[in-house]
């Protein structure tokens, strides 16, 4: 019997060719690892080519998941085990593993022509030179996946498919992970191919026995994590944002539209949507991003909930009809799934470069809430929150989201929709003359339903008279209508919740200021230099503009501030232009989130 | 349609806005067409939208007193299917030009007209740049002089019927500002018509284009140059003297005295063949050796509409899986319990 580990957590990383089905093995890998209690978080990076050369370093894609019977805030640094299929994914990525780490490699990736491919000697079988203090699993994958495989009638490419069943079911069996949520989720996959089907789960079964076979191996053993009790699920961002859209509709009484243009990495939210049409959702595939929006905007004025999301390039095309919502004071809920720019740029990469776009990207004074989703499953709430300001403020919200978090995974305690708050649309009802800018005390006008009799009237992108809403080109008119406009979006701060700091003490050193997708590798940081006598608070922001009026107050109680981003510095322009503190960035602009280490490394130096 | 006892007149539906095109431009007819017709289409004011784009044609829903919106340039097609998507009961029109139809908006209108949401579209072509004063136009001919095009425009003009007859519109026809009794006739028949209405309507800019669309409006040369199609009846014109008659897919003009009436081209605007020989009576004028340029419905056919499509996807879903249930789907499938 081989002895069992037992670990606080482990980092695992899958590569292979980008056709090795690594995405597959590594959300699999996953699913039974949020059923088995632990915490996590996941990190898929892979190119933007479909199939890019196969066996090349280009080609190779990554699935990284960090899970622990410990709070897990990020993907993990550098890796505990490196799970290679081919010779270029071991290339590319032997040099982050931890020192002493796993290798489990399938020898087969690593004959002559493969090595080639990854431009390495072919001579030369890097596995024969890993230093001894690192554990090396040389597995015969393919032809093991074959010999499993022999019984059935696929053809050899077919078989060759379910690889990556076998190499986890290795992985299940090392770590102790149960199969059942693995083939659950294959039956249903593959419910009409049954060869395939079979070929999978078979694959995957060999993986484990394969583990019995082996000699003197340890296993390990991740126990459940001491999460706060109640119960869980797992989510990846873009699904959990879906589900805030489809419960912003429900909680708001309307109906919800949707309409979108293929674009990586959104394109799941659409895809999400449309297999949920039996909660009245209506969505529209456009046939380009003006498109998307300008059906959207149709929509909102019709009395739906109207929704597009995109990623940057996309952004920059709807810029246009960003200034007609404002114009209209239409609701509207824009998502940007942000990538590395400019341009087409990275766009399998992360980035949080489109803060600048969101805030100030358009023609005139054009001023619009934007907020920001820290984490996968706070996509779900960032997506009501955005729809309850764009509802009850009759205005375009941009939700910002980005790469890693929209295709990230972690253990999420949802709540009950009992619990979510309602939102309240400002609607008009027909009682005498209806001006259509007329505003309530929140400078907010009233939606009117075409359909009501009494409530007929006209909107447009020209400047409109104050209360009216007829054309004006009267120069203090279109004055006023500028500071009405950008006045009406301030309010909306008068509702923001108190700001807290998420960790740290509310005076100290040092303040470290992130927003969006670092807010996990940010707490990570912060809670080790705390451990280690640092003054450091953190503090994230998911209101970007307007900012909350609180956020002077905490500034000012600290004697620097650090702020983190992954862009060359955009949050911290804003906030200069706002506030008058010591702050420096800290910027990475790679495609890649932040590593926690990274982060406390800044920390130690700026308090040094 | 109308939910109003009350019957109204062509003024109610005139908003109290400033009407501000210029004297004596070819809008001022199609709006007066619009009004005119809608009493008698007896559509309440609440359920009309009218939507439009930029340009000249585009100030029209200002002067509805209806439900309208002014977009942005090209865009109306895309916001009055998102508009119509979420509320089918709604009598939607788009106003646009052939700068905004045509050219900013060319992708939107052929995506309309292929998923053929029950809309109207009036598209005004008056072969010019109108609000930008006079720039050549995607409908302006080969050879033309404008600010733009001091030397002649060098841009082969667009067929704006080929062109959405190639989209799968389900319904095409042409119409002029200085015939109005026609053009409110087209106007009901394109409300009628269940699918995208694409109507192009010949609208002189006095301005910037004045006498554009002579050959076909001066009342000493129309007879010479124009075809009214009706379904069912032969194609003849030139005050009964002409007609024309099919030879296969070519097209022959023959003289009624000399030929009889037998062999004609009988109007049939479900056959989609013809419809489109007949949208190629444009190249050449009659003056040029070029066949009469067809007034009326081109091509009318019957297809599924897309808002129904989608709520019938919408209604087999709960037909299928139940409607849905927020906490189900918040919860998903798998969940575990922390104690």
């Amino acid at each position: 019997m081989p002895e069992t580990l037992k670990l606080p957590k482990v980092t695992i990383h899958f590569a292979g060719d980008s056709g090795d089905g690594i995405q597959l093995a590594g959300s699999q890998f996953t699913n039974t690892t949020a059923l088995h209690g632990n915490d996590l978080s996941t990190f898929p990076d892979f190119p933007a080519e479909i199939r890019a050369p196969a066996g090349t370093v280009a080609g190779v894609s990554g699935f990284q998941i960090n899970f622990g019977s410990v709070e897990i805030h990020t993907p993990g640094g550098k890796p505990d085990v490196l799970v290679v299929m081919n010779a270029a994914a071991f290339h590319k990525n032997f040099q982050n593993l931890k020192p002493g780490g796993i290798v489990i490699a399938n020898e087969a990736g690593f004959d002559k022509r493969n090595l080639k491919l990854a431009n390495l000697d072919v001579n030369e079988n890097p596995l024969d030179h890993i230093p001894s203090e690192y554990k090396l699993y040389r597995i015969d994958i393919t032809g093991l996946t074959r010999k499993a495989l022999s019984e059935l009638s696929l053809g050899m490419k077919d078989k060759d498919r379910s690889r990556n069943m076998f190499v986890l079911g290795f992985v299940c069996w090392l770590y102790n992970r149960g199969l059942e949520p693995i083939l659950s989720f294959l039956s249903e996959k593959f419910s009409a191919k049954p060869d395939v089907l079979k070929a999978n789960v078979e694959a995957l079964k060999a993986g484990y026995h394969y583990g019995d076979t082996i000699e003197a191996i340890t296993r390990y053993q991740v126990e459940k994590a001491m999460l706060e009790p109640g119960e869980y699920r797992h989510i990846v961002g873009n699904q959990a944002l879906g589900l805030g859209l489809i419960t912003a509709a429900k909680k708001s009484g309307l109906s919800l539209f949707y309409a979108g243009y293929p674009i990586t990495p959104a394109s799941d939210i659409l895809h999400f949507l449309s297999r949920h049409k039996n909660f009245g959702v209506k969505t529209f595939q456009a046939e380009d991003e003006i498109a998307a929006i300008t059906a959207i905007i149709g929509a909102s004025f019709g009395g739906a909930l109207g929704v597009t999301a995109t990623s940057g390039p996309g952004m920059a095309l709807k810029t246009e009809a960003l200034g007609l919502a404002i114009m209209l004071e239409l609701p509207l809920v824009v998502v940007n799934v942000q990538r590395g720019g400019p341009s087409t740029g990275l766009p399998t990469k992360t980035e949080q470069a489109d803060l600048f776009q969101a805030v100030y990207g358009r023609n005139g004074e054009a001023p619009l809430p934007v907020i920001a989703a820290e984490s996968p499953s706070d996509c779900f709430y960032a997506a009501i929150e955005a729809s309850r300001i764009a509802l009850e403020h009759m205005t375009p919200v941009i939700l910002l989201s980005d790469g890693y978090i929209a295709n990230s995974a972690e253990p999420w305690k949802y709540p009950k929709a009992s619990e979510l708050e309602e939102i309240k649309p400002v609607m008009a009802y027909p009682n005498g003359e209806y001006l259509p800018y007329k505003r309530n005390e929140n400078l907010v006008r009233q939606w009117a339903l075409p359909g009501i009799k009494g409530l007929e009237h006209r909107v447009g992108g020209l400047e409109k008279e104050d209360e009216t809403g007829d054309v004006s080109y009267d120069p203090e008119n279109h004055e006023r209508m500028v500071k009405i406009r950008a006045k009406k979006v301030q309010k909306i701060a008068d509702r923001y919740f108190p700001l807290e700091l998420v960790r740290g003490p509310e005076k100290g050193k040092l303040l470290i200021i992130g927003w969006g997708s670092t807010h996990g590798s940010i707490k990570v940081a912060v809670r080790n230099a705390l451990a280690e006598g640092y003054e450091v608070g953190q503090l994230h922001l998911r209101y970007l503009n307007p900012f909350p009026h609180d956020l002077a107050k905490i500034i000012s109680s600290f004697d620097r501030v650090l702020v983190v981003e992954i862009n060359n510095g955009q949050l911290i322009k804003l906030l200069r232009s706002e506030y008058k503190a010591d702050f420096t960035g800290l910027n990475k602009i790679q495609g890649l989130p932040f590593r926690a280490e990274e982060i406390l490394q800044k920390i130690k130096e700026l308090l040094a | 349609m109308s939910t109003d006892e009350q019957i109204l007149t062509a003024k109610d539906y005139s908003s109290d806005q400033d009407v501000r095109w210029c004297p004596g431009c070819g809008d001022y007819s199609i709006l007066k067409q619009m009004q005119t017709v809608l009493p008698e289409l007896g559509i309440a004011r609440e359920n009309l939208v009218f939507v439009s784009g930029i340009g000249c044609s585009s100030r029209f829903p200002y002067y509805m007193n209806t439900y309208g919106i002014h977009s942005i340039h090209g865009r109306a097609p895309s916001l009055a299917s998102g508009l119509k998507s979420v509320n089918p009961d709604l009598n939607v029109w788009v106003v646009t030009g052939d700068g905004d139809g045509l050219s900013i908006g060319g992708n939107h209108l052929i995506h309309l007209l292929r998923r053929n949401l029950d809309i109207n579209v009036l598209l005004f072509n008056n072969e010019i740049y109108g609000l930008t004063k006079g720039q050549y136009s995607p409908t302006s001919e080969f050879g033309k002089y404008t600010k733009s095009s001091p030397l002649g425009s060098i841009d082969h003009p667009f067929n704006p019927l080929s062109l959405v007859l190639g989209a799968d519109a389900t319904f095409v026809a042409r119409a002029a500002d200085r015939d109005p009794v026609h053009l409110r006739e087209i106007l009901k028949k394109a409300n009628e018509h269940k699918g995208t209405s694409f109507v192009e309507i010949y609208q002189n800019c006095n301005v910037f284009n004045d006498g554009a669309f002579e050959p076909w409006t001066d009342k000493r040369q129309r007879e010479e140059n124009t075809l009214k199609l009706t379904h069912g009846e032969p194609l003849i014109y030139a005050g009964g003297k002409k007609a024309l008659r099919l030879n296969g897919i070519q097209p022959q003009i023959v003289d009624l005295e000399e030929a009889g009436e037998d062999d004609l081209w009988v109007h049939d605007e479900k056959d989609p063949t013809k419809a489109y020989i007949l949208s190629r009576f444009f190249d050449h004028k009659p003056s040029e050796g070029g066949f009469p340029r067809p007034f009326g419905v081109i091509y009318s056919e019957d297809r599924f509409i897309y808002e129904e499509a989608m709520q019938n996807q919408i209604n087999k879903a709960v037909e299928t899986q139940g409607e849905g249930d927020l906490d189900d789907l918040i919860r998903g499938k798998n969940t575990w319990i922390i104690e």
